[in-house]
C-alpha cells in the first residue's frame, strides 16, 4: 500500500495504531516519516474579532485636526493620549499604559496601514482573507498557519503525534479550531479551552450527564474520550509542570487564554503556534462614552488587550521565554475615518498591528496615516502594507523558513521582509550596532530616469521603502545585510509617475525620510 | 474443498489481502478496563413501562429515536415522511416494507484483475464459477460495496437493521468460508426471511451452502458426524444454554438428524445424500420431552430436519425469549432486569408464539409500546461502528453516482466497511460463531465498542470526511460529508439558532443546553459575535450566488469547523 493511501485509510490516530501489526512509530525510526521541528520560536496570534478602531488605538497626533474634522464625537482628546518615546507623530488610547510600557521598553513593532488591496468589508470574508493568506477575491480553503505546519510537519496533522514530537502542531485556545489552522489533510490545531479542569482539557465544555441508562453510556464515552485524545498526555504533562510567574488581570477573558497559553509553554511544549481570539471589536455604536470620550466600550476592549499582554510578556519573561515567544495581534479589518451618528465606526480597511516580545524591533514601520482633510463615509485608512508581508517576514525571519518555502506557503506571494524583529533567525542582532545612521539626499533629483541614495550605517540588515505623499508603501528599494560603511543604492524609475513621494531607511529601531520628487 | 478451508483462502489471497490486524488487545486496554462496567449497572433508573401501546408525544424526539433505532442513522427526509404518519402507521410502514431483493453485486473489477471465469465487466458474478482465490477476493469486495449500498440507500424499513441482527444471530465469517458466491447467498437467505418466519428461517439457514461450511454440517456424515452446528443450532440459534436444558447426548442426536446435508459449490445448492444420512432412530433428553425421531432412509431421511425443528420450537417459551432478549439487546438496552424479563421479553415471546413464529408482531409490538419510547429506554445504545459510519454518512445523504467510475464507485462504497473493519465490526466476518461480543459480553456489551483503539479512529475519520480533501478512495476520488447540500435541506438555514438546533437533533443522541448550543452557534457566526445577521447575510450570500467559490467557501469553512466540534462530541457515539 502507498503511504498515502495508508495514511487516509488508516486514520491512524495514535501510537498504540499498528499498520500491519507493525508499530507506526517504527516507521519514524526508519526515517519514513521524516519529522522535521521548527526552530523552536513560537507565535501567538491573538484575533481582535470584530474590526479593531486603529485610529482610536494607535492616535496620529500630527492628524489631529483632520480626526476632529472627521471623529468628533469619539475622538479622544489630544492631551490624554500617551506618548511613545521617539515616535512624535503616534501615541495610544489612553487605556494602554501597559502597552506604552511595552513599546518604551523596547519590546514592541508596530506596522503602520496593515491591509490588502481591494479590501472587504465582510466580517467572515476579510477573517478568511487574513486567515488564509489568498487575495481579496479568491477563496482558499486551507489557512496560512496550516500550511506552515504542513511544510514543518509532514503528514500532518495524522502522522502526529510522532515520537519526534509529541506536542500538538498548534493550540486554538477556546473549544474549536479556526480555518487559520486548517492544513492540506485537515485541522493542524487542536482546541484547548482549559488546564485547570482535566476533561475540560481537550473536550471544552459539557452538559451534565442525567442519571438514566443514556447518561451511564455518555458517562463511559467521555472518559475515554478524554483519556484518548492524542494529546493528552503531552498537554496534561505541560499544564502540571508549567507556571505562572505574574499576576494576570481578574475578569480579562484575554488575560485568561493567555495565561494558560505562558503555562504550556513554561511547561515545556513545543508547540509553534498559539491562537487566541479576543472580540468585541465590531464596535459600530456606543464606541465611546459620549460623555467621556476615554472611556467606553472601546476604551474597556484596549484596558483588556494592554493589561493581558503586560501580564503576558511580565510572565514569559520571569519564566525565562521572553527569547522565544513573539506575539501579534490580527484584526480582520479596521473602521471607517469618519465616525457615525451612533458614536461608534462602521467597516473600514487598514490598521496598525502590533507585535510584540524581546526579539523585535522596537520601531514603527510606516507613517502615520494619511487622512483627508474632510473625511467622508468612504475614507479609509490608506493601506501602507499587505498583511502577507508580514506573514512572510514572521515566517522566514521568526520561523527561519526560506524564502522560497515562505513563497510556497503563502501560495505564490513574496515580498522583501519588514524589519520587525531586531534580527532575522541566525543573524547578528542590530540594535547595539545601529548607533550611527545617516541618509543622503538622492541625486539626481528630480529623477527622471535613475537615481542615487546615499546611506551610512553601522551595519547590519537595511530596507529602503518607498512611500507615496498618501503614506502608501510602494517599493523596497533596497534591503541588504551590510556591514558598517556608506553604500550608493541605485535606483530606477521603472514606470514610477510623476509626482512627490518619500524613501525612508530602516536600520533596528531607527529610520529616517526623505523626500523625492519624479518628473517627466 | 481447500478453497474453503481458512487457511487455505488465507494463503491463497496472501498478495492481495491484508493480514488479520494485530496489536490492538481489549483486554490489555486499560482504559477499557478502568472504565467499562464492572458488573451490570443494576442500581440505574430503567424503564418499567409495559408494551402497551404508547400514547403519549408523537415529537421530533420520538420519531428520531425510532429512525436510529430501526435505521442507520436519520436523515432529514425520513423526518418528513414520518411528519405525515402516527406513530403507529409509522412503525407499520417500517415494519411491513420489505424491500424487493436488490440487485446482484457485479464485476467491477475487471481494469484491476480480468475475471478468470469470463464474467464481463458490469455483469453479475454470483452464479460464475469459482475461478481462483484472488477473483474470489475481488468479489468479496464487491459483495461489501453492495452491502453498504443498500445500506446507504436504504427506503424507510428496519430491513438492512434486521440484516445485520440475524447476520450477528446466524453467524457465519466471509474469513472462514472463503467464497465469495456462497456469502452472497447466504446474506440474500437473510434479507428473505428477516421480516418472515423464525421457525422457517431455521430450517432455511441450516440448509444454506455457507453454514453448512461454516458449521460443517457439509461434513457431517452417518459414519463420523460433525457435532458442530448440532450444538450451536442449540445454543446460539434456538434455545440457548443453561442449566438443566440439552445434554451432549442431546448434541449427539441432533448431529445424527443433521446427518446427509451437502452443498454442491457447483450449482450453488443444498442437496440430501441418502447414503451419508444416518437412519438410526434418534432419542433425545427429558428436556426434549424424551423425544424419539424415526430414522427415514432415502431422500425422506430429509424431512428428519422438520421433525427436530418441531421438537425444539415445541420448547416455546425458551426459544422465543431467547430471540426475544437478542432483539430487545439489538434494539433497546443490554441490561435486562428481572422486570424487564418479566414484562418485556415475556411480552414480546407471548407474541412470537401466539402469531405462530412470525417476526414483524414481535417488533411491531416492541416499537409501538410505552416501553420503547420512555425517555429512560432512549439515547442509551452505544452506536455499532456500522451504524455511526453507515448513519453519519446516510444523515448526510451521500449518495454516489452510479455514472463515476466503476472501481471508484466500489472503492468509495467499500471503504465504509473498512472503516468498520478498523473499529472492530468487520461486516461480513464476525469475530466467532457468538457474533460480535459488544451484544453478549457482560457485563460490558456495548461499551466494547468504544475502546482507547477505536475512538481516536472514529474521530479522525469524521475529521477527514469532513475537510475539502476528504477521505481518501483513489487518486481521482474521496468521500467527504457535504455540509452545504446538508444545512441547504434543513428548514431556514438562514437562522444559524435553527441550523444548529436540528445539527444537535439529527447527530446527537441527547439534546445541549442552551449554553452549548450557542458556544456551537459562535462558530457560524464568528469569535465574539453574537447578532445571527452575520450568518443569515453570509447564507443568503451563497444562496443568490450560485457558483460563487467565495460566498460558498465562507459558509463552508465554518460549517466544517462547527460540525468537526459535533461529530466529535460523545453524544454522537449513541443513538
Amino acid at each position: 500500500m502507498k503511504r498515502r493511501d495508508f495514511l487516509k485509510m488508516s486514520s491512524m490516530a495514535t501510537l498504540a495504531t499498528t499498520m500491519n501489526g507493525i508499530p507506526v512509530h517504527a516507521f519514524g525510526e526508519n526515517g519514513m516519516f521524516k519529522t522535521r521541528n521548527t526552530n523552536g520560536n513560537i507565535l501567538v496570534i491573538i484575533q481582535l474579532s470584530g474590526g479593531n478602531d486603529g485610529l482610536n488605538t494607535l492616535i496620529p497626533l500630527d492628524k489631529y485636526s483632520e480626526l476632529s474634522n472627521a471623529r468628533a464625537n469619539i475622538l479622544i482628546n489630544q492631551a490624554d493620549v500617551l506618548p511613545l518615546n521617539g515616535q512624535p507623530n503616534s501615541g495610544f488610547h489612553p487605556s494602554m499604559t501597559k502597552l506604552q510600557q511595552l513599546f518604551n521598553a523596547g519590546k514592541m513593532n508596530i506596522i503602520q496601514g496593515v491591509s490588502y488591496p481591494d479590501p472587504n468589508f465582510s466580517h467572515f470574508r476579510s477573517t478568511d482573507i487574513l486567515f488564509s493568506a489568498s487575495d481579496s477575491t479568491t477563496f482558499v480553503d486551507t489557512g496560512w498557519i496550516g500550511r506552515f505546519l504542513d511544510n514543518q510537519f509532514p503528514g500532518a496533522p495524522q502522522a502526529y503525534p510522532d515520537p519526534n514530537f509529541l506536542d500538538p502542531l498548534s493550540i486554538q485556545i477556546g473549544s474549536s479550531v479556526s480555518s487559520i489552522l486548517t492544513g492540506a489533510n485537515g485541522l493542524n490545531g487542536q482546541a484547548v479551552s482549559s488546564i485547570s479542569n482535566f476533561y475540560q482539557i481537550v473536550n471544552g465544555t459539557v452538559d451534565p450527564a442525567p442519571a438514566t441508562p443514556a447518561g451511564h453510556e455518555l458517562t463511559y464515552i467521555r472518559f475515554i474520550s478524554q483519556q484518548t485524545q492524542a494529546y493528552t498526555l503531552a498537554l496534561q504533562q505541560a499544564a502540571t509542570l508549567g507556571n505562572n510567574l505574574a499576576v494576570y488581570p481578574a475578569g480579562n477573558r484575554l488575560a485568561d487564554q493567555l495565561k494558560i497559553v505562558a503555562k504550556l509553554i513554561s511547561g515545556g511544549l513545543k508547540t509553534p503556534v498559539y491562537l487566541v481570539n479576543f472580540g468585541g471589536f465590531d464596535t459600530h455604536d456606543n464606541q465611546v462614552d459620549a460623555l467621556d470620550h476615554k472611556t467606553g466600550d472601546h476604551a474597556d476592549l484596549l484596558l483588556k488587550l494592554s493589561e493581558a499582554i503586560g501580564a503576558f510578556q511580565e510572565d514569559l519573561t520571569l519564566l525565562g521565554k521572553a527569547d522565544k515567544v513573539t506575539g501579534c495581534t490580527l484584526t480582520e479589518f479596521g473602521r471607517r475615518v469618519k465616525s457615525n451618528a451612533s458614536v461608534g465606526t462602521d467597516h473600514g480597511s487598514g490598521g496598525p498591528m502590533i507585535v510584540f516580545g524581546a526579539k523585535v524591533n522596537p520601531t514603527i514601520i510606516g507613517t502615520s496615516p494619511n487622512l483627508p482633510a474632510a473625511a467622508t463615509a468612504n475614507d479609509n485608512v490608506p493601506m501602507q502594507y499587505d498583511f502577507r508581508q508580514i506573514y512572510t517576514t514572521i515566517l522566514t525571519d521568526w520561523f527561519g523558513v526560506s524564502a522560497a518555502t515562505s513563497t510556497s506557503i503563502l501560495n505564490g506571494y513574496s515580498s522583501n521582509n519588514l524589519p520587525i524583529f531586531k534580527y532575522a533567525v541566525g543573524e547578528q542582532d542590530l540594535t547595539t550596532q545601529s548607533t550611527q545612521l545617516s541618509l543622503e539626499q538622492n541625486f539626481p533629483n528630480p529623477v527622471r530616469e535613475h537615481t542615487i541614495i546615499r546611506f551610512t550605517t553601522s551595519g547590519g540588515m537595511v530596507q529602503i521603502l518607498l512611500y507615496d505623499e498618501m503614506g502608501r508603501m510602494l517599493r523596497v528599494l533596497y534591503e541588504n545585510d551590510v556591514p558598517a560603511g556608506t553604500f550608493d543604492v541605485g535606483v530606477d524609475r521603472n514606470a514610477l509617475p510623476a509626482g512627490n513621494y518619500y524613501y525612508q531607511i530602516h536600520v533596528g529601531n531607527q529610520k529616517m525620510s526623505k523626500k523625492m520628487v519624479v518628473v517627466n | 474443498m481447500g478453497a474453503f478451508n481458512r487457511k487455505d483462502f488465507l494463503n491463497e489471497l496472501a498478495p492481495t489481502k491484508k493480514q488479520p490486524k494485530q496489536g490492538y488487545d481489549i483486554n490489555k486496554d486499560e482504559l477499557f478496563l478502568k472504565y467499562s462496567n464492572k458488573s451490570l449497572p443494576l442500581n440505574l433508573k430503567k424503564s418499567r413501562a409495559g408494551l402497551s401501546q404508547y400514547t403519549g408525544v408523537w415529537g421530533v424526539e420520538q420519531k428520531l429515536h425510532l429512525l436510529r433505532r430501526l435505521m442507520f442513522g436519520a436523515k432529514p427526509t425520513d423526518l418528513v415522511t414520518l411528519n405525515g404518519l402516527t406513530m403507529s402507521q409509522a412503525v407499520d410502514q417500517m415494519i411491513n416494507t420489505v424491500q424487493p431483493l436488490p440487485a446482484e453485486p457485479v464485476n467491477y473489477y475487471e481494469s484491476v484483475y480480468p475475471d478468470p471465469t469470463g464474467v464481463l465487466l458490469g455483469n453479475s458474478w454470483v452464479t460464475a464459477p469459482y475461478g481462483d482465490g484472488t477473483v474470489n477476493y475481488y468479489r468479496y469486495l464487491s459483495f461489501r460495496a453492495s452491502w453498504m449500498k443498500n445500506i446507504l440507500n436504504q427506503g424507510l424499513s428496519i430491513q438492512e437493521k434486521m440484516n445485520l441482527f440475524w447476520h450477528n444471530h446466524f453467524v457465519t465469517e466471509a474469513n472462514v468460508v472463503g467464497d465469495s458466491r456462497l456469502l452472497y447467498k447466504y446474506h440474500n437467505l437473510l434479507r428473505t426471511h428477516s421480516l418472515g418466519n423464525f421457525k422457517t428461517f431455521v430450517k432455511e439457514i441450516t440448509k444454506d451452502p455457507m453454514m453448512l461450511f461454516y458449521l460443517n454440517g457439509h461434513y457431517n456424515v452417518k459414519n463420523s458426524p460433525d457435532e458442530n452446528y448440532a450444538r450451536e443450532l442449540q445454543e446460539l440459534f434456538t434455545t440457548g444454554k443453561g442449566a438443566n436444558m440439552w445434554t451432549e447426548d442431546d448434541v449427539k442426536a441432533v448431529a445424527k438428524v443433521l446427518t446427509g446435508f451437502r452443498a454442491d459449490t457447483t450449482t450453488l445448492t443444498t442437496n440430501f445424500d441418502p447414503t451419508r444420512h444416518e437412519t438410526v432412530n434418534k432419542t433425545f433428553s427429558a428436556f426434549y420431552n424424551n423425544t424419539t425421531i424415526t430414522g427415514q432412509t432415502g431422500p425422506n431421511g430429509a424431512n428428519e430436519l422438520d421433525d427436530l425443528l418441531n421438537m425444539i420450537f415445541a420448547n416455546d417459551q425458551i426459544v422465543a425469549k431467547h430471540l426475544c432478549r437478542k432483539i430487545y439487546r439489538f434494539f433497546v438496552y443490554y441490561d435486562i432486569d428481572t422486570n424487564i424479563e418479566s414484562t418485556i421479553i415475556t411480552g414480546m415471546a407471548q407474541t412470537l408464539i401466539l402469531n405462530n413464529w412470525e417476526i414483524k408482531p414481535v417488533l411491531r409490538q416492541l416499537f409501538k409500546s410505552d416501553h420503547f419510547y420512555d425517555a429512560l429506554s432512549m439515547n442509551c445504545l452505544i452506536r455499532t461502528p456500522m451504524d455511526f459510519y453507515l448513519g453519519t454518512a446516510r444523515t448526510f445523504n451521500i449518495q454516489l453516482s452510479p455514472l463515476m467510475d466503476i472501481v471508484d464507485y466500489h472503492k468509495a462504497h467499500y471503504s465504509f466497511a473498512t472503516m468498520c473493519e478498523q473499529n472492530a465490526m468487520d461486516p461480513g466476518s464476525p469475530p466467532s460463531v457468538s457474533g460480535w461480543p459488544a451484544y453478549y459480553q457482560t457485563p460490558q456489551f456495548h461499551e466494547m465498542w468504544i475502546n482507547s483503539d477505536t475512538l481516536p479512529k472514529r474521530m479522525r475519520n469524521t475529521d477527514t470526511l469532513l475537510t475539502n480533501f476528504g477521505y481518501y478512495v483513489s487518486a481521482a476520488f474521496t468521500l467527504k460529508y457535504d455540509v452545504l447540500a446538508f444545512v441547504g435541506s434543513l428548514s431556514t438555514p438562514s437562522d444559524p439558532d435553527a441550523v444548529i438546533n436540528q445539527c444537535v437533533a439529527y447527530f446527537l443522541a441527547l439534546t445541549l443546553s442552551q449554553t452549548l448550543k450557542d458556544d456551537f452557534k459562535s462558530i457560524l457566526l464568528g469569535p465574539g459575535q453574537t447578532n445571527n445577521i452575520y450568518w443569515t447575510n453570509a447564507w443568503n450570500d451563497y444562496i443568490n450566488n450560485p457558483g460563487n467559490a467565495v460566498f460558498a467557501g465562507t459558509v463552508r469553512t465554518r460549517l466544517q469547523d462547527m460540525f468537526t466540534k459535533l461529530l466529535r462530541m460523545a453524544e454522537h457515539h449513541l443513538c
